[in-house]
């Protein structure tokens, strides 16, 4: 099956068309700020490379779009949180540990109800109807239309947060609910301020995901319409409009699957280098490593499983300051071809550095001919430095490593760096974020606490359920492939309670335009 | 007498989770709380042990229970409070200050937040110096102080008082009891104390010492030193090895969690480290390298940030350093209660620090 890759950065938009494991084609084009310009460049400039669009099996687009608004504070709507736990809980309310800027832009009100669960599936509190309707009428009075709903301990028991959502659909007209435990698990404040996040970001998410499926539809493509997560996987376009948290990280992962696919590389350091940011991350086994604990996301402490990263203000449109020989981390984004000097513009970018110093060739070189050598090898010694430091944090141990060099601004990336053995660079690297979302497999994960069933039968069950949000992603379910079981016994609670994390992952299912779950419409 | 300021509760919340060797659950909702209360102007005060009077009261509080339980059900200030209050009632006394039975984790910051809706001095002291997974590994079992009464609350309004208790054992047995039917957490106040009582038997300068670890470990990472050896110069502890762990083996028992850590150096040279709850022993080739009561923790090589048993995990590049026992608990009837026979090693005890 033909499958066309899509990453749209910050400043680029990738394409590539993967075909029986091969690139066949591969475009690079200025991110445009409507987003669904820049794909349909990519589409037409594809298309010249390859004829015929048809028989393409599905569309799999990755975007840093979400994460932006998030550190930008730009196009986030204003939330209501309802939480589900009182009489506890209430000291430490809804946005409590929420940098106050970001605070003061998203909190649209926060309600606290009775209700919850504890650890043992008994109910904490009766769920106080009285209150939801109360909180419910309150929210509508205000003319907010997104919803964050929390309940204690609803990664075990769900039924408070889905009773506390039917209610606010029924009572507020056009109303979007995000429900916390379709997020994260156990660490209330965490999957809360990720069930926050994504409501705030649902209705940018609905509108990116339609001016993506309308840009497909303009280029002739009838084909299912993907969106990458942060696990280096993807999920079927509606889903990932409900959850666009799940998408955070998917630049950065689908650069390293895709480094890896492309390099064979199993285990290694990768370096992204975009237009304003470089991410390094670590490739196990072909995967990013993940980070185990709590991630920020824009200053907001979130818990869902997310890469370890490291990224640095360092890109291709990267602004160089002359005077004080430093780049980054301000950056002319996806202007870059209209603002760079070897471009025509006015702005000294890292690129217009790099063309000069003769390490790529783009633009017009004769425009950067007047920079003065000195002022070229201080910028692109600062730019190493930077490299190799961060390159270093990322690594789990001492020792030389692998370094794999990939993005559109990877040649700011020397062949020698300290405490790396060889750097590789691979065909189609600058495509390597494109690859990794041509080549992504559909994934469902579990992390649930058990409790009175033996250890077998909780993993079980727990694989059950990660094979059914698997399929609810768009994964075909004869087949799919456990990839990770994990289970952690917990401390200070009497009988056998284990907290158990499953994650399959399995191919795209052909033909199924709609695959059978839906989250947002499902109850 | 002295005024803590934010950035003191900040360091407070580092330092202790160090002093948690593994366990004692994270500070972080209770530092959240004290932020709070912080903004809305609040201020605690920490009292030196010694400027107690003989006969003044001492609250003694804790938070009991599972961490992954508080994780969901938060901190709540309010509630420590409340369990102050009611041994207050019970007692019909007021207290002259309030002090952790444990400074090691969480409950370091338990007294501040008592202190903050009572108005009452946070005693600069604990009975534990770190953190320990059973209420009669305190120094004041050791002295062999009263262990009851007891009180315990949960958000519901539910409120109970464990008047009498025939040892340290059945006061840990029966709190548990309830705290578990109020679903595995609850606010405690635990046998109040004389001033003498604190003055003869508490850990003292605790809090202090918290607060000194915890700025010390965050000067370091603001001034890119190593914060390992910023911890070990201030603590006066000791390296004992460094590496990358391998394997992490847990489980349940009797509502604890043990396991044990294996970890290998640049060497390929090993070290085991067996955990209940907190870390227990470290061993080289079969045999001990260090045991509690002295404190053994496992750092983030290159952060200094503790990493505690539920969150220990393969890869991670870990130092770990052993920190001085409090002489108290190296006394015969300290180490019956705190050393490694206390849990179930049949070695005895020598301290790291003597080869």
């Amino acid at each position: 099956m033909k499958r066309i890759g899509i990453d749209v950065g910050g400043t680029n938009t990738d394409a590539v068309l993967v075909s029986e494991g091969r690139i066949e084609a591969a475009v690079k084009v200025p991110t445009t700020a409507d987003v669904t310009a820049g794909i349909l460049a990519a589409m037409r400039m594809l298309r010249g490379q390859t004829g015929d669009a048809h028989q393409v099996g599905a569309v799999m687009i990755g975007t840093t779009h979400f994460t932006n608004a998030v550190v930008q504070h730009r196009d986030l709507a204003v939330v209501a949180a309802v939480r589900i736990g009182a009489p506890a809980t209430t000291a430490l309310p809804p946005f409590c540990d929420w940098p106050e800027e970001l605070a003061r832009l998203v909190a649209g009100g926060t309600w606290i109800v009775e209700g919850g669960h504890d650890y043992d599936g008994r109910r904490f509190m009766p769920l106080n109807l009285d209150q939801v309707r109360r909180a419910a009428r309150e929210i509508r009075t205000r003319e907010i239309r997104d919803v964050a709903v929390t309940a204690m301990f609803s990664p075990l028991d769900p039924s408070h947060e889905d009773m506390v959502a039917e209610i606010l659909r029924e009572e507020i007209p056009r109303v979007s609910v995000t429900c916390s435990h379709w997020l994260g698990g156990i660490g209330l404040l965490p999957r809360e301020n990720a069930a926050l996040l994504n409501a705030s970001l649902v209705p940018l998410a609905r509108r990116t995901v339609d001016a993506f499926a309308r840009a497909m539809a303009e280029s002739g493509l009838d084909a299912p319409l993907y969106i990458t997560q942060n696990d280096g996987t993807v999920a079927v376009a509606s889903y990932a409009a409900a959850l666009p948290v799940f998408g955070f990280a998917s630049g950065p992962t689908n650069s390293m699957r895709g480094g890896a696919y492309l390099s064979k590389l199993e285990d290694a350091i990768v370096a992204d280098v975009g237009g304003t940011t470089t991410d390094f991350g670590h490739l196990q086994a072909g995967f990013p490593r993940q980070a185990n604990s709590i991630v920020q996301v824009g200053g907001v402490r979130t818990l869902f499983r997310m890469p370890d990263l490291v990224s640095i203000g360092l890109g291709g449109g990267s602004l160089v300051h002359p005077d004080r020989m430093t780049v980054g981390p301000q950056s002319v984004g996806f202007r870059l071809t209209e603002e760079a000097v070897v471009f025509g513009g006015s702005t000294l970018t890292a690129t217009d550095v790099a063309v000069a110093a003769g390490l790529v060739e783009i633009g017009d070189r004769r425009k950067v001919a007047h920079l003065p050598p000195a002022l070229i090898k201080g910028v692109l010694d600062r730019a190493h430095a930077m490299i190799e430091v961060h390159a270093d944090r990322i690594k789990t141990r001492a020792g030389d490593v692998v370094l794999l060099a990939v993005g559109g601004g990877s040649f700011l990336i020397p062949d020698r760096l300290q405490g790396v053995s060889r750097v590789v660079r691979v065909e189609h690297g600058g495509c390597a974020n494109a690859v990794g979302a041509a080549i992504a497999q559909v994934s469902g994960e579990v992390d649930q606490v058990f409790q009175g069933i033996d250890r077998p039968e909780a993993i079980s069950r727990a694989r059950t359920l990660a094979e059914q949000r698997a399929v609810d992603a768009g994964a075909d379910v004869r087949d799919l492939t456990l990839v990770e079981a994990e289970d952690i016994p917990i401390a200070y609670l009497p009988g056998h309670a284990l907290r158990v994390r499953v994650k399959v992952v399995g191919n795209i299912a052909v033909g199924s335009e709609e695959p059978s779950g839906d989250r947002h419409d499902s109850r | 007498m002295r005024d803590l300021n934010g950035d003191d509760i900040e360091a407070l919340a580092v330092g202790a989770w160090i002093l948690g060797t593994g366990g004692g659950g994270s500070p972080y909702h209770g530092l959240i709380n004290m932020r709070r209360l912080y903004r809305q102007g609040t201020r605690v005060f920490l009292m030196d042990a010694q400027a107690l009077e003989d006969d003044d009261d001492v609250a003694v509080v804790s938070n009991m229970g599972a961490p992954l339980v508080s994780q969901e059900r938060l901190v709540d200030s309010r509630l420590t409070a409340r369990a102050v209050e009611l041994m207050q009632e019970y007692l019909g006394r007021r207290f002259r200050g309030v002090m952790s039975i444990e400074i090691g984790g969480g409950n370091s910051i338990q007294p501040l937040m008592a202190a903050a809706h009572l108005g009452i001095p946070v005693i600069d002291a604990d009975a534990m110096g770190r953190a320990y997974p059973e209420a009669q590994m305190t120094t004041f079992a050791v002295g062999n102080l009263a262990p009851a009464p007891l009180t315990s609350v949960d958000p519901r309004g539910n409120e109970v008082v464990v008047t009498r208790a025939a040892d340290w054992k059945w006061v840990e047995r029966t709190s548990r009891k309830i705290c578990t039917e109020f679903g595995s957490v609850a606010a405690t106040c635990k046998a109040p104390r004389r001033g003498i009582e604190v003055k003869r038997w508490a850990i003292h300068g605790t809090t202090t010492k918290a607060i000194r670890l915890g700025r010390a470990v965050m000067g370091a990472n603001r001034r890119h030193d190593d914060p390992i050896d910023v911890i070990l110069e201030a603590e006066r502890g000791k390296r004992l090895f460094a590496g990358k762990v391998i394997e992490v083996e847990r489980r349940t028992t009797e509502g604890f969690l043990r396991g044990s850590v294996s970890i290998e150096g640049e060497r390929r040279d090993r070290i085991q480290i067996n955990f209940q709850n907190e870390w227990v022993v470290v061993w080289r080739d079969g045999a001990p390298l260090a045991t509690t009561p002295e404190l053994i923790c496992v750092l983030d090589s290159d952060t200094g940030e503790a990493i505690g048993t539920e969150m220990v995990r393969y890869g991670q590049r870990v130092t770990v350093i052993v920190l001085p026992a409090p002489e108290i608990f190296l006394t015969p009837r300290g180490l019956e209660l705190v050393g490694p026979r206390a849990f179930g090693y049949d070695i005895d005890f020598r301290s790291a620090f003597a080869s």
